[in-house]
């Protein structure tokens, strides 16, 4: 038999993009249920996640912003 | 005389619809950017390549089928500039990169850290920095879908469109490059924990 907690880490990224099928939901959370290990790592992903998009957000720059503004063609 | 009043009433209705099309795009341009930053693989090139796509975007207005996705649309056109740039000829053909596991990056952190008991803190301990350079570091196929994806947050079927790869590919894409990336995030953290 596979490894539950190997088999948890497989379905991680599914799990998070919430395209698991019902069965698949309900074997990762059963076994997220009763291991401490996993359900850290699942929490530590769900923090990861967040803090990649948080981290790479930029704001454009507002120069660009005229530059942008700019290129429309003007009316005739 | 009346085909002229036809005449100048179509060209008073094209020039609304375009000038509310500019106005609709440029609307989107901050959400655009966030992506073009990091499909660019630099502040210059995004610049460049949003200069770009807006003017080839303004000059091809009317193939934009008014009702669809424009920021999808307005990406699209992003995307082929960017190859068309030859971004992808830095991309090595054999290049294999090398994925751990997806727990890798966790279990890195947890080990150069006593008694982890809050994975908030532990997701700290990476900067704003390590971010950044971990995800210029993935390879552009696996980079575009993870930018699209969690950062631009388009579907998977979305990134499909804008990259003109089956859904299926950006699901395996998406699914190696965010152990990539983890990989990535975990040398950089952890060169600087030594």
């Amino acid at each position: 038999m596979k490894d539950p907690c190997a088999h948890c880490e497989e379905m991680m990224q599914p799990y998070m993009d919430h395209v698991l099928t019902d069965a698949e939901l309900h074997e990762a959370e059963a076994h997220l249920a009763e291991c401490e290990g996993c359900r850290r790592r699942y929490k530590f992903e769900e923090s990861l996640r967040v803090y990649v998009r948080k981290a790479a957000d930029e704001q454009m720059p507002a120069e660009l912003r005229q530059k942008l503004a700019a290129l429309r063609i003007p009316l005739d | 005389m009346e085909a002229d009043a036809e005449d100048a009433q179509r060209l008073a209705t094209e020039a609304r619809d375009r000038v509310r099309f500019e106005e609709d795009a440029l609307a989107l341009s901050d959400q655009v950017y966030r992506v073009a930053r990091h499909l660019a693989s630099s502040r210059e090139d995004a610049d460049e390549l949003m200069q770009e796509t807006y003017a080839r975007a303004f000059r091809s207005w009317r193939s934009f089928q008014p009702g669809t996705n424009m920021r999808a649309w307005l990406l699209r056109i992003l995307t082929n500039l960017n190859i068309d740039r030859g971004r992808r000829q830095q991309r090595a053909p054999q290049m294999q990169p090398l994925e751990a596991n997806d727990y890798y990056l966790y279990d890195r952190l947890a080990e150069n850290d006593d008694g982890v008991s809050d994975e908030d803190r532990v997701v700290e301990r990476l900067s704003q920095d390590d971010i950044v350079t971990a995800l210029s570091a993935v390879p552009h196929d696996f980079r575009d879908v993870i930018v699209l994806v969690d950062l631009g947050d388009f579907s998977y079927a979305d990134a499909a469109q804008i990259l003109d790869i089956p859904v299926g590919t950006v699901m395996s894409r998406l699914h190696r490059g965010r152990r990539i990336l983890k990989r990535e995030l975990a040398e950089s953290a952890l060169e600087e924990a030594t």
